[in-house]
């Protein structure tokens, strides 16, 4: 398969701190992988790092082959690279259809076609079409990430980057919301999760990476890839794993 | 009845200010931009007017549909050649650019104009009045609330139900996912401020019609945009209107008080409001 997505030695500082040391990954139309690791591995930096929210060299992040990396937020978007953000960063004060309606705007705007529409989004998550006019921020956190993963999903992405999607969630939500990334893959859309929960990441993504320090320390099938593996890379070589 | 004839009087008042603190409204709204040349502005447009008036011998409608979009055209340069640089997280760097700005701009219309004051001829409408019931009310006012209440609807209604709308909401939200939404920021901060100079435009003729302007009257002008603005909440159109038609009611009544205290009125309502709501009196918390 080839990658739709790829970096490349991807390195990225923030001021004088150095946050990525080199970082190759891919990914594949269709196939979804996890990123993993601890706090501060660098996981949400590399997500930023290739939306153009820090400064990268281009030849660091490749688009279907060509060199993206730098590029503005909203050119990334309008090339086919969304994010669920961490933290979902929902637009305060405005609706639930008005959070959605902006995506589908500038969707609109530069062209993008996926077949996103708010009435396939309202088959995903019945809810979303049930709390339309409601206020965005007096949703529960569950709800509010579905209205994240619907505005990236509706900017009709090739690549869809969702990071910690599960964070502070009911196992019961997380559930529902992960079993919504089979039908985006359906679609072709490539994925990317950052996810702390090792057992999720493993059963909802074909690959997975596994960070330390700004390095990828593992890589390998989700499936093939053993709790003992991971824990060496999570925490580095020499601690055990309870 | 004196009373409710400051009452009225304010309220009319009330809509010169409204003209002047929406385009502040929505530019801090948006980018959290205090625009300290906002007065200015309004005295550039008034004596761009004033001068074209008088050069091509045309009234002042005339004058408008020629002065509003020179100040859309003004607001776009002004935010992609200065504002676009210094917008950010960091208040200062806007304010700093727009304090220079002012000065640069008051000093530009001394050398072009003089310290004279000069004022936009109306034609008579300027001291037409209407009695009913043994208030006069002047018909120039009328037309200057009646305008601003159009143009704060008008926002209003663009912020709530166009694609612009949404992405301007969306911006102000939060920009950096609006980015992530594909929105690019400085192409809406770019219509946000054209749109709030335009609306200067409005505000430039009507000033010139109603009084004289000279080159250093834009600091009256910014005091009273940016307490319409405070006392309404920032943020909101609607709410800069309301903050408008307060600060119009406390000057009329308080020179109704005596001729001196009026613009002081203002400023104490003002004061009293920034110590006991900040938020303003429409703003959430």
């Amino acid at each position: 398969m080839s990658a739709v997505l790829s970096t490349h030695g991807l390195v990225a500082r923030y001021g004088d701190f150095q946050a990525l040391y080199g970082v190759d990954a891919e990914v594949a139309a269709g196939e979804a992988v996890a990123l993993i690791g601890a706090n501060g591995a660098g996981k949400s930096t590399f997500l930023r790092a290739i939306m153009g929210l820090l400064p990268v060299a281009s030849e660091m992040v490749r688009l279907n082959g060509a060199p993206v990396g730098g590029t503005a937020p909203e050119r990334m978007v309008a090339q086919g690279v969304a994010i669920v953000p961490e933290g979902r960063r929902l637009f305060t004060g405005m609706s639930v259809e008005d959070n959605l309606r902006v995506a589908m705007d500038q969707a609109a705007r530069v062209g993008a076609k996926g077949g996103w529409t708010l009435e396939r989004l309202h088959q995903l998550f019945p809810i979303l079409k049930e709390k339309a006019r409601i206020p965005v921020q007096s949703l529960s956190g569950g709800q509010q990430q579905m209205v994240a993963i619907g505005r990236a999903l509706l900017c009709q992405p090739k690549v869809l980057l969702c990071d910690e999607i599960s964070l502070g969630l009911a196992p019961k939500v997380i559930r529902e919301i992960y079993a919504a990334l089979p039908e985006i893959r359906a679609q072709g859309t490539a994925i990317v999760v950052v996810e702390q929960d090792v057992g999720l990441a493993k059963s909802a993504t074909d690959r997975l990476y596994c960070m330390l320090e700004g390095r990828v320390t593992l890589t390998g099938r989700s499936a093939e890839i053993t709790r003992e593996q991971i824990g060496e890379a999570y925490f580095g070589a020499g601690h055990a794993v309870v | 009845m004196q009373w409710f004839d400051a009452l009225i009087q304010g309220i009319l008042l009330g809509g010169m200010y409204a003209q002047y603190a929406l385009g502040m409204a929505l530019m801090f709204g948006v980018m959290r931009i205090v625009n300290i040349s906002h007065g200015d502005l309004v005295i550039l447009l008034s004596l761009i007017g004033i001068s074209m008036a008088s050069a091509w011998g045309i009234g002042p409608i005339t004058v408008m549909v020629a002065l509003v979009p020179l100040a859309v055209l003004m607001g776009w340069v002004l935010q992609k050649a200065v504002l676009n640089r210094v917008v950010g997280s960091d208040p200062l760097p806007s304010l700093i650019a727009t304090f220079g700005l002012s000065l640069a701009l008051q000093n530009l219309m001394l050398q072009i104009w003089s310290a004279n004051s000069r004022s936009l001829p109306g034609g008579g409408i300027e001291s037409r009045s209407i009695e009913i019931g043994g208030i006069y009310i002047g018909l120039l006012p009328v037309i200057v609330l009646v305008v601003a209440t159009g143009l704060t609807w008008g926002l209003d209604l663009m912020l709530k139900r166009t694609r612009f709308g949404r992405a301007l909401r969306a911006a102000a939200a939060d920009v950096e996912a609006a980015a992530m939404t594909g929105i690019n920021p400085r192409q809406v901060y770019a219509v946000a401020t054209a749109i709030a100079v335009g609306i200067l435009g409005f505000a430039a003729v009507f000033q010139a019609l109603r009084s004289t302007v000279a080159p250093a009257d834009g600091g009256a002008q910014l005091i009273y945009a940016f307490e319409a603005v405070i006392i309404g909440g920032m943020g909101s159109v609607w709410g800069a209107f309301a903050g408008s038609m307060v600060l119009g009611i406390a000057q009329a009544i308080g020179f109704r008080i005596d001729p001196g205290f009026g613009v002081l009125a203002g400023h104490i309502v003002f004061l009293i409001v920034l110590a006991t709501r900040p938020q303003g009196l429409f703003g959430k918390a």
